[in-house]
């Protein structure tokens, strides 16, 4: 599902060294891979490099056999759209939207018909558990259950990549568990690939592969 | 992209309910006031028009004379000519109304000749009324505007006053050709020049000319039969003239209304900045979501928009309130008197209401733009991080002021555009935008200076300030534009107050004025009436003033001359040249500044001026001041003017009393002897008080806009500072956990809140300076053609910069005073 070769980033063009480069990565429709690595690594970097928010130095990306570096930035946008899922470490639920509503931002921008949204936001919030609440605003729920919210909309759209930046850094240990279960779960169901960013060796263990990202590339954690 | 549109941009507006409101209300006002103006001037000058046309019937050309009129054997030489097929002669008077406060416009006409030229005024006779009622002195028939104002049916008698004498009219029948709009009378020529004391003057000759003749031509083969100071125009370039003479005074309206519509662009602008500021994290996400930079500045575009329609079909219904209140209030010539005896009606009109409802749209998209432009440029990778704190950028950008401010300079020299100062206003807009510029750098150093102090509060509100200038900048450049146009307006009204309070007293010397009528009127004081009044007891010395009005040349409206008591230094309001100067050839006469303008005439120039048929030749020994008459005046001394003319009538009566002359008495006294009726007496202290209080209020819709203007100017600081509240509640929680007080966080509140102001009102007085000086030196000259003494009323200035700084502080306190009730552990907590 997604193929990356040799990829590399530098942000200052006089530093000695690039923040990374010789990045290769493999995943596949309905695995789920964890990246690991030291703070300031570069790993919220590389994420953004997947999803076109970041340029890339060179390299190259592949989504579904179509080669991603080198789009613009408009091209980019209306790739992730349909084809990217997000969960943010800060929720990013906004606040003037109701759950359900929120789970449907992606049909939105889709230009889902209203009913076929609405049918599909409700669908994707009862997976999560939460369907009981889908007309309750984001100001009366936990961290948890925020985050809940964002994985039923990262997965709406049925995306075929999904990228969490530390899902859990915000919940404590108990419901960090239970929300990356959750996230990993439903990822597989959905048929898509997953690349998660974790500090937390006992998220990383949860996902099929643990890979550490180093100045020199990925490579597998034993 | 339609749900998102509506659910996250649109309904954004409806989420900061009083930002959304504001914007509303000062577009909606902008638009409204643009329209009203609009509205209620097309209508008048429809009206105008129509009135003219009237007059003018089939006519091909046009025989205009002094107020005064001028002899009618011209009508007999010209109905003679080969080239005139038919002539008709007016004698048009403005017939004073004794008891009553207006006049009533008198057409004596020849009715024989009114069917062959202006059918639309023949005069039909009520019923039992016979045939030829219309010859006979003693009857006038009334249009049905004039009937209905003056409550007058067939059979009633009008009375109408010539000199100081009453005469009675029978209403005898109606003008149905003149329609609803047109407040006038018809008689019989002979009889109105009998009954108005002008034996044998005419003021105007319609001429339709012989089949095959050419307008042109005509014009030039008559022209040589006619007198000094008697033109012959097309009917069209009559009407040109006159239209031409309240342009002015109706640009300078549209003008303000303009200024408002800024205003509410501006607010658009502020509110939807800090809306941007505020919402970055979520246009980051959506980004990162998929929503491509078009889309983005698409959305925030139609949010501008959505706010310019609603604002601008609110203004456009708000419009059409306003110009029918004005017509029921002071009428279709806004009190300006441009179009006295008019009663135009307001209709809808569908073009521009669309045209002011789609300049709402333009305000609204105007005022979006830049703010749009910021987030489409956002880099979401870097606005996703927690930290990132919204950045406006506020960068000094003092090139871009200084161009400005060079623009403005090099506009303020330029001459007016068909008597409208365009580049004056242009300059006051360069003026506006280099203050809005200049601001950043502003307070930049501004930050810069203040960072002596010492104390917490003022440490974290100048570290704010150092840090984040941009909402400093974006909430004080709300107040710079409504604060510089508030005080340019306040410097610009003083200076004109106190320089009509001294011409007043220049040009009012004595004790008391007796006057018949309006100088335009049909009252008039004969030498019979001055000397009964120079008689009464407690009166020293009288002196009679004498206006008439005279044309020049074809090309420009007539001009007023002016005929009263010229020997001394100080009887003329003089900006230029001398009353007592050697002996010349040639007898004096002193032109106002309106004639150096339109006429281009200076001190030492010969003018000449028709007067009772002939040619005069005067010197022109200097300029006055003039604020009564914008399209000039000459003055000259009475004595050569009764010598020269053979004119002894009088307008008015300057009384001079003995000393310890009681001035109500005299008054009185003067009043029984000519009758309650007829003349009007009044102290020289009413005078003053009576104009200085028309001044005040001409100027009182300006005082209102200006006080709009500011109160949004301020409503913006509280929206911004009730919006950065909610977007620090994080800080101030943490802030409450280090131990500050609520209300220690209200004054640091406080604090920025004046800080922010005081930037923009110091920066907006600064401009409004500036702005007064072209509005006094630019746009006041070239629009009236009068000058006037600058004067800056800095106590009123000071007073209201420090109230504003106040409220602004207040506002910025109650702003945040919602944002830090929440408890201190929920905010820190909170993400959004
Ligand atoms: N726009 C940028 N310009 C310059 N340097 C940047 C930019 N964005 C990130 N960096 C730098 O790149 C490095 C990698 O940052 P990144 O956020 O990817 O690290 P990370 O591995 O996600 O760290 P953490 O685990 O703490 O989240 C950091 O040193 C950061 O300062
Ligand atoms: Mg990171």
């Amino acid at each position: 599902m997604l193929e990356i070769r040799r990829l590399a980033k530098r942000f200052d063009p006089a530093a000695p060294a690039a923040l990374f480069e010789g990045v290769d990565l493999d995943v596949a429709a309905g695995e789920c891979v964890a990246i690991v690595g030291e703070s300031g690594v570069g790993k919220s970097t590389l994420l953004n490099c997947l999803a076109g928010l970041e340029s890339v130095d060179s390299g190259s990306i592949r989504l579904e056999g179509r080669e991603l570096a080198g789009l613009d930035d408009d091209a980019f946008a209306r790739l992730r759209r349909s084809r990217y899922g997000f969960v943010f470490q800060a929720f990013h639920i906004l606040p003037h939207l109701t759950l359900a509503q929120n789970v449907a931002l992606p049909l939105w921008l889709l230009d889902v018909a209203e009913g076929e949204a609405r049918e599909r936001a409700g669908a994707m919030l009862a997976r999560v558990d939460l369907a009981a609440r889908a007309d309750d605003w984001p100001r009366h729920l936990s961290g948890g259950e925020l985050q809940r919210v964002a994985i039923a909309r990262a997965l709406v759209h049925r995306p075929a990549l999904v990228l969490a930046d530390e899902p859990t850094g915000n919940l404590d240990p108990g419901r960090a568990a239970a929300v990356l279960e959750l996230l990993l779960e439903a990822v597989r169901e959905a048929g898509a690939a997953g690349v998660l960013v974790t500090h937390s060796a006992a998220a990383a263990a949860r996902a099929d592969r643990v890979l550490r990202l180093t100045a020199g590339g990925l490579a597998p954690e034993p | 992209m339609s749900a998102a549109l509506r659910r996250l941009f649109l309904a954004s507006l409806r989420r900061r309910p009083l930002a959304t409101a504001l914007s509303l209300a000062a577009i909606a006002l902008g638009v409204a006031l643009g329209l009203a103006v609009q509205l209620i001037h097309d209508a008048a000058l429809d009206e105008f028009g129509r009135g003219l046309r009237l007059l003018a019937g089939e006519s091909d050309l046009q025989v205009l004379g002094p107020r005064g009129g001028f002899d009618d054997a011209l009508y007999l030489a010209l109905a003679a000519r080969p080239e005139v097929a038919e002539a008709s002669p007016l004698l048009e008077v403005q017939a004073r109304l004794p008891g009553r406060d207006g006049s009533l416009r008198i057409l004596g006409a020849d009715i024989f000749r009114l069917p062959g030229v202006q059918p639309a005024l023949l005069p039909v006779p009520a019923e039992g009324v016979g045939q030829f009622a219309a010859l006979e002195a003693g009857r006038i028939f009334l249009s049905a505007a004039a009937s209905a104002e003056l409550g007058l049916a067939p059979g009633n008698v009008l009375a109408v006053q010539s000199g100081v004498v009453e005469h009675a009219l029978t209403v005898s029948g109606g003008v149905p050709g003149a329609g609803a709009g047109q407040a006038l009378g018809v008689m019989d020529i002979a009889a109105a020049q009998q009954l108005f004391d002008r034996p044998g003057l005419l003021t105007r000759i319609d001429l339709r000319l012989a089949p095959g003749v050419a307008r042109e031509e005509a014009r030039r083969s008559l022209a040589a039969l006619l007198p000094p100071g008697v033109e012959l125009l097309a009917p069209e370039a009559a009407a040109a003239q006159v239209a031409g003479l309240s342009r002015a005074y109706r640009v300078n309206l549209g003008m303000l209304a303009a200024i408002a519509l800024l205003t509410g662009a501006f607010l658009v602008f502020s509110t939807q900045m800090l809306a941007v500021a505020r919402r970055r994290q979520e246009f980051a996400f959506l980004r990162a979501l998929g929503l491509e930079r078009s889309g983005l500045k698409r959305g925030l575009l139609a949010e501008g928009a959505a706010l310019g329609l609603l604002g601008g079909l609110g203004g456009v219904a708000l419009g059409h309130g306003l110009a029918a209140l004005a017509f029921r209030l002071v009428g279709g010539d806004l009190g300006a008197g441009f179009f006295e005896g008019l009663r135009p009606a307001l209709r809808f009109e569908p073009l521009p209401a669309l045209a002011y409802a789609a300049l709402g749209v333009a305000a609204g998209v105007a005022g979006s733009w830049v703010p749009a432009r910021d987030a489409a440029a956002l880099v979401p990778a870097r606005a996703l991080r927690a930290a990132d704190e919204a950045g406006l950028d506020a960068r000094p950008r003092w090139v871009a002021a200084f161009s400005c401010a060079l623009a403005a300079a090099v506009l303020s020299r330029l001459p007016a555009l068909g008597g409208v100062p365009v580049a004056g206003y242009a300059a006051v807009a360069c003026i506006l935008a280099a203050a809005v510029l200049a601001l950043p750098g502003v307070t930049a150093a501004v930050a810069r200076v203040l960072a002596r102090g010492r104390a917490v509060l003022w440490r974290l509100a100048h570290a704010r300030l150092a840090a984040a200038p941009g909402q400093t900048v974006v909430a004080g450049a709300a107040v710079v534009a409504s604060v510089a146009l508030a005080a340019a307006m306040a410097i610009m009204v003083n200076s004109f107050r106190l320089s009509l309070d001294d011409w007043l007293a220049r040009m009012l010397p004595a004790d008391l004025y007796l006057q018949a009528s309006s100088s335009a009127a049909s009252g008039y004081l004969d030498e019979d009436t001055v000397a009964a009044v120079a008689a009464l007891p407690g009166v020293a010395a009288v002196e009679p003033i004498r206006f008439e009005q005279i044309r020049l040349d074809g090309q420009r409206a007539p001009v007023t001359l002016l005929a009263r008591t010229i020997r001394a230094e100080g009887d003329l309001p003089l900006v230029e040249g001398h009353i007592a100067v050697p002996p010349d050839d040639l007898p004096q006469a002193w032109i106002s500044e309106a004639m150096v303008d339109l006429f281009g005439l200076a001190t030492g120039d010969e003018l000449a001026v028709p007067m009772a048929g002939r040619l005069q030749r005067f010197r022109v020994a200097g300029v006055w001041r003039d604020y009564a008459r914008q399209h000039g005046a000459v003055a000259v001394d009475l004595a050569v003017y009764q010598a020269l003319g053979g004119d002894h009538r009088a307008n008015d009566l300057a009384i001079r009393l003995r000393p310890g002359a009681d001035p109500a008495a005299v008054a009185q006294a003067a009043v029984a002897a000519l009758g309650e009726r007829t003349v009007r007496v009044a102290t020289t202290g009413e005078v003053r008080a009576r104009s200085l209080e028309i001044f005040d209020r001409s100027f009182l819709v300006t005082y209102l806009m200006e006080a709009a203007a500011v109160l949004i100017g301020l409503a913006g600081i509280a929206t911004s500072f009730a919006a950065l509240a909610t977007a620090r509640r994080r800080e101030f929680g943490m802030l409450r956990h280090l131990g500050f007080t609520r209300g220690e966080i209200g004054r640091l509140l406080a604090l920025e809140g004046a800080l922010a102001a005081a930037l923009g009102v110091a920066v907006g007085l600064a401009a409004g300076a500036a702005v007064a000086w072209v509005l006094v030196e630019v746009v006041n000259r070239q629009s009236f053609h009068w000058s006037m003494d600058m004067s800056v009323p800095a106590g009123g200035l000071a007073l209201f910069a420090a109230v504003l700084v106040a409220l602004a502080a207040l506002a910025a306190r109650l702003a945040g005073a919602h944002a830090m009730r929440r408890p201190a552990v929920l905010a820190v907590r909170e993400d959004w």
